[in-house]
């Protein structure tokens, strides 16, 4: 029985720092409607700074409690920064288009960490005053645990005070519930937004200067900590404060009991409870679900036909120089276009559900990944040949969508792209953990090409020739009559299923064929890198096909193919050239979203424009 | 006389011809050794890299200041993986496709490490792997091409179980991250001790998630077993969490903890003045070796980089004193010459003499185990041995059946 209590009060210490993390993103995204990936960067910032502070001037009670709170400003300060000269330019730019310049704050922020601090793990004291523990029912509980719930607690009636009794608290609240409503009203937006996003970043400065007495800080805290912080979020229901602190109190309390129970289930937990908690309750736990007319409002989109002109010598061109390239450059270059080809595959798989469908996933890598494992478990277990472990990666990659896909397209928006990438992340820790079938962290070795391919520029032709003849076939589904439904369903869900268009079923096909492109091209890299790790299922795998959607442009076909060649490129030439990639590909991103908003296909527009 | 003067003409013509090629000959010979090194220099294990890196960078100058290995300077030409299977082989082609190096070292993570030993099988390259530790990269998975230096998780653990034999405790709990490493550090030490000592019991198993540690639930959890001793396998941030709580808890109180890796300065030092005490670690106590090699490892690197060393950058200065030492050996740089050449190869150490084993292609390069103790607000290792890595190995016939294929 005191067991019992103790464990709780234990858990109630994991769920204040959750919460602390989560409320600031939570509000964050309820006004800007902007998916912050750098939260966790603030986040890892304010754990840094309270760490130097600290050095500088904590050794009493007051000094430690100053420099957290310092360090909280500091990085409200950041935040400030941030939105002003960075998100307020791309507030109209097209949707998730600001998730693209957060992950590339997410990158600088990262490598300047690392200039400023080194890369060692940092380790602070105990807080003077609270560096002991308390016996409680004959456990030791450390005082600190007690004094951050009840901060989590002053925090929670502060925040509800804020947004009960004062005019901005008001307005943001009012935001949170309709935006256009608030711009129509007149309010200024900027001040608002603005306004926000430092709350947000002071809470997450403030949640990583809070968890500094309990742990080292250390350069994986950001993407640690930012997952975590969505699922809690969503859980939560997005926008809602209460719902925050629930479920961060939830998920910390299953996870304390969980550990005693079934140890090994501490990765899945989270997701698992992320999951069923999407599927019962779409909106989470305390949101309300989002209008569908306001929903069907945006995407002011042209409808895109078929390309002429310009647009058909681009991809003739394209074929020409994919043909004609390796006889024109070197053995690593070959491999290099071998890689282009397959990602470029990835992500028009991810564009055809992002663009076509209007479905947002965070969790595409889980296909990829499938698809990556059908080829290898197939070489593995059943001892099959190139070719027919080929065919297994469609076939896996099909399957996980068709399965997952059911569930998530009955969500939209957010919900369904946190509910993917939950199912992304299960998937990812069976392979991880499931070490006699998929041979977990140690992967599967041995899959190289049947002897016929082996030779590099036979495999390139191979992957060239079927990454493009797949990525022709979904363009192609783009403008069959199954396309324009799904992009009717896209535009205006409502007025689709009046025409009587089953809206979820069109989706839960075009998911289920996204997976399975996206499986030939996983099948595709396990054949060209000899192995298959869990981490082709990872979130930042999926990131990364984010980007170079984005970074190519939402609008035309072409972009996720000239994303995928610009990131491949500057990825494998950076790193060769310097340590501080990240930083410059951070830099690049953002100086991208700034400048080309459209992506780089929206180069083309933009020059059009300025001509005619 | 006209006749004479073309002869003279021709035959100097002819030998200015000679020397230049024969100068170009020489300048071949004299073109550097080149190294190809993958390893992850950014992101999350930058602080066990670059020490790493550090080490190699300092055996490559001191082996190029004395004219390099023959006749020949060592160029090492270093990529960052960023702790991605997947780019550590993309730079592997790089590194043998268009910089056409000799041979591959380097790799810190157990998968990268085996990524990079397949495809050296593949491709015929020599690769030898510095710091993973898992053991499948010379036992399950070894190949022919693939050299490991680094003493591995087996090696570490039975290290520990040795010393876990002899303490009175009968009961352990075990708490290691969820994944290859901590999974196969904890079988080993379970297969090791209970050989020694069939007595014991093990009462209590938790795999918290790497680098998600939930340290209260985690410390309440195992003190709930009420276990007599407890065997560590986590690290780094996941250590300092767990070390805290436990502190704070009063878990480690009357209870014996064993810990693998903890007495390297890359996860003690971190710690400063909350080390723990009385802890047996296996690590590298670069304060208190005493012998004559590794002084002037010692006096050497900290003038070069005005740091003292960690464990990472004994490795790194070993995989270079082992690619010199097998080059020697070799008499060139035709890979299958330098297969066999690295098979029983003997060199001297700042840790003392190591020699590849040809039966499995692992180093016996050893590590030290000891006790951790604090000795001016910051933790250090004492009472320590070194525990020569020949010594804990399984013998040749459980070798080769958990090497298939040899």
């Amino acid at each position: 029985m005191s067991f019992i209590v103790v464990q709780a009060i234990t858990g109630l210490a994991s769920a204040a720092s959750l919460f602390l993390i989560a409320v600031g993103l939570s509000i964050v995204f309820g006004v800007t409607r902007v998916v912050n990936f750098a939260h966790g960067s603030l986040y890892m910032l304010g754990a840094y700074l309270a760490f130097s502070f600290v050095a500088a001037f904590g050794d009493s009670f007051f000094g430690y409690l100053a420099a957290m709170l310092l360090a909280a400003i500091v990085v409200g300060g950041v935040g400030a920064v941030m939105e002003t000269s960075l998100l307020r330019r791309i507030y109209r730019a097209p949707e998730l288009f600001q998730l693209l310049a957060t992950f590339g704050v997410v990158l600088v922020i990262q490598d300047l960490t690392r200039l400023i601090w080194g890369a060692d793990d940092r380790f602070a004291p105990r807080m003077p005053g609270l560096d002991g523990s308390i016996n409680i029912l004959g456990h030791a509980v450390p005082q600190y645990d007690l004094f951050l719930i009840s901060v989590a607690f002053v925090v929670l009636g502060g925040l509800w005070l804020l947004f009960r009794h004062t005019r901005f608290g008001v307005l943001v609240r009012a935001a949170t519930e309709d935006r256009e409503m608030v711009a129509a009203l007149g309010v200024d937006q900027r001040w608002l937004f603005t306004g926000a996003f430092i709350l947000g970043a002071t809470l997450a400065g403030l949640g990583g200067a809070l968890q500094i007495p309990r742990q080292a800080v250390g350069l994986s805290m950001d993407l640690n900590i930012i997952v975590d912080a969505f699922v809690v979020v969503v859980v939560g229901g997005m926008g809602s404060i209460i719902g925050a602190f629930v479920a961060a109190v939830l998920i910390s309390e299953l996870l304390a009991f969980g550990v005693v129970i079934f140890p090994q289930i501490t990765l899945v937990l989270i997701f698992l409870v992320m999951a069923v908690t999407l599927v019962l309750k779409p909106s989470g736990l305390f949101g309300r679900p989002e209008f569908t007319t306001a929903e069907d409002r945006r995407n002011p989109d042209p409808p895109l036909r078929a390309g002429q002109g310009l647009s058909r010598i681009f991809w003739w061109s394209l074929l020409v120089i994919g043909l004609a390239a390796p006889l024109a450059v070197g053995d690593f270059a070959v491999i290099v276009l071998t890689e282009i080809a397959i990602l470029a595959l990835f992500a028009a798989s991810l564009h055809f559900l992002l663009w076509g469908g209007g479905l947002i996933t965070f969790g595409h890598a889980a296909y990829f990944g499938l698809g990556a494992y059908g080829s290898g478990l197939a070489v593995f277990h059943l001892s099959m040949g190139m070719a027919p472990a080929l065919l297994m990666a469609p076939l896996a990659g099909a399957a996980g969508a068709l399965l997952f896909g059911w569930f998530c397209v009955r969500l939209s928006g957010i919900y369904m792209a946190m509910l993917t990438l939950a199912f992304a992340q299960i998937a990812w820790s069976a392979t991880f953990q499931w070490v006699n079938f998929t041979g977990g962290d140690n992967g599967i070795l041995g899959i190289w090409p049947s002897a016929w391919a082996s030779d590099p520029v036979v495999f390139y032709y191979l992957a060239f020739g079927v990454c493009a003849a797949v990525i022709w076939g979904l363009r192609h589904a783009i403008f069959s009559p199954f396309g324009y439904t799904l992009r009717a369903t896209r535009d205006s869900s409502l007025r689709s299923a009046a025409i009587g268009v089953d809206v979820t079923r069109h989706r839960w096909l075009a998911f289920t064929l996204a997976g399975a492109a996206a499986g030939v091209a996983g099948g595709f890299f396990a054949f060209a890198k000899g192995s298959v790790f869990p981490d082709v299922l990872f979130v930042s795998t999926s990131v990364d096909g984010l980007v170079m959607v984005l970074l190519g442009g939402m609008q035309s076909l072409a972009g996720p193919i000239l994303g995928a060649i610009v990131f491949t490129e500057i990825e494998t030439e950076l790193t060769r050239l310097t340590d501080l990639w990240q930083l410059f590909l951070g830099l690049l991103i953002i100086g991208l979203v700034v400048v080309l908003p459209h992506g780089l296909a929206g180069l083309s527009a933009l020059i059009r424009r300025r001509s005619s | 006389m006209l006749r004479m003067r073309f002869r003279t003409y021709l035959t100097t013509a002819v030998a200015a011809l000679l020397t230049v090629f024969s100068a170009s000959i020489v300048n071949a010979q004299q073109d550097p050794i080149r190294i190809g090194e993958i390893n992850s220099y950014t992101g999350p294990l930058a602080s066990f890299t670059v020490p790493y890196r550090n080490g190699w960078q300092l055996a490559v100058e001191e082996i190029n200041a004395k004219g390099g290995v023959l006749g020949r300077k060592l160029e090492v030409i270093s990529r960052d993986d960023g702790a991605k299977p997947a780019d550590a082989v993309k730079f592997a082609e790089e590194l043998v496709r268009r910089e056409k190096v000799d041979l591959i070292a380097g790799t810190f993570l157990s998968n990268i490490g085996l990524a990079v030993a397949d495809f050296a099988q593949r491709n015929k390259v020599l690769f030898v792997a510095a710091e993973p530790l898992t053991d499948a990269i010379v036992w399950a998975k070894g190949n022919d091409y693939t050299f490991r230096l680094r003493p591995s998780t087996y090696m570490q653990a039975a290290m520990l179980a040795e010393e876990a034999a002899k303490l009175p405790a009968k009961r352990w709990a075990t708490v290691a991250p969820n994944y290859d490493y901590g999974q196969s550090a904890v079988k080993a030490f379970q297969d090791v001790l209970k050989g020694l000592r069939p007595d014991v019991e093990f009462v209590e198993q938790q795999w918290p998630a790497l680098f998600k540690l939930d340290a209260g639930a985690t410390v309440q959890a195992l003190a709930l077993a009420k276990p007599d001793a407890i065997f560590n396998v986590t690290f780094s941030v996941d250590l300092a969490k767990f070390v805290r709580e436990g502190q704070l808890r009063g878990l480690f109180k009357d209870r014996q903890v064993v810990s693998v890796l903890t007495g390297e300065p890359e996860y003690l030092d971190p710690l400063k003045g909350e080390a723990p005490e009385g802890w047996i670690v296996t690590g590298y106590p670069w304060q208190g070796i005493e012998s004559a090699a590794h002084t002037a490892f010692l006096d050497a690197y900290s003038k070069r980089f005005d740091d003292y060393p960690r464990a990472g950058s004994i490795v790194g200065y070993n995989t270079i004193l082992t690619i010199a030492a097998m080059l020697e050996k070799a008499g060139s740089t035709d890979t299958q010459a330098m297969v066999a050449a690295m098979k029983n190869l003997e060199l001297d150490t700042p840790f003392g003499p190591i020699t590849y084993r040809a039966i499995d292609h692992q180093s016996t390069m050893g590590a030290y185990v000891g006790r951790t103790a604090k000795v001016d607000g910051k933790g250090v290792m004492v009472d320590f041995r070194y525990a020569n890595g020949a010594d804990y190995l399984p013998d040749d016939a459980t070798v080769r059946k958990l090497r298939p294929g040899k």
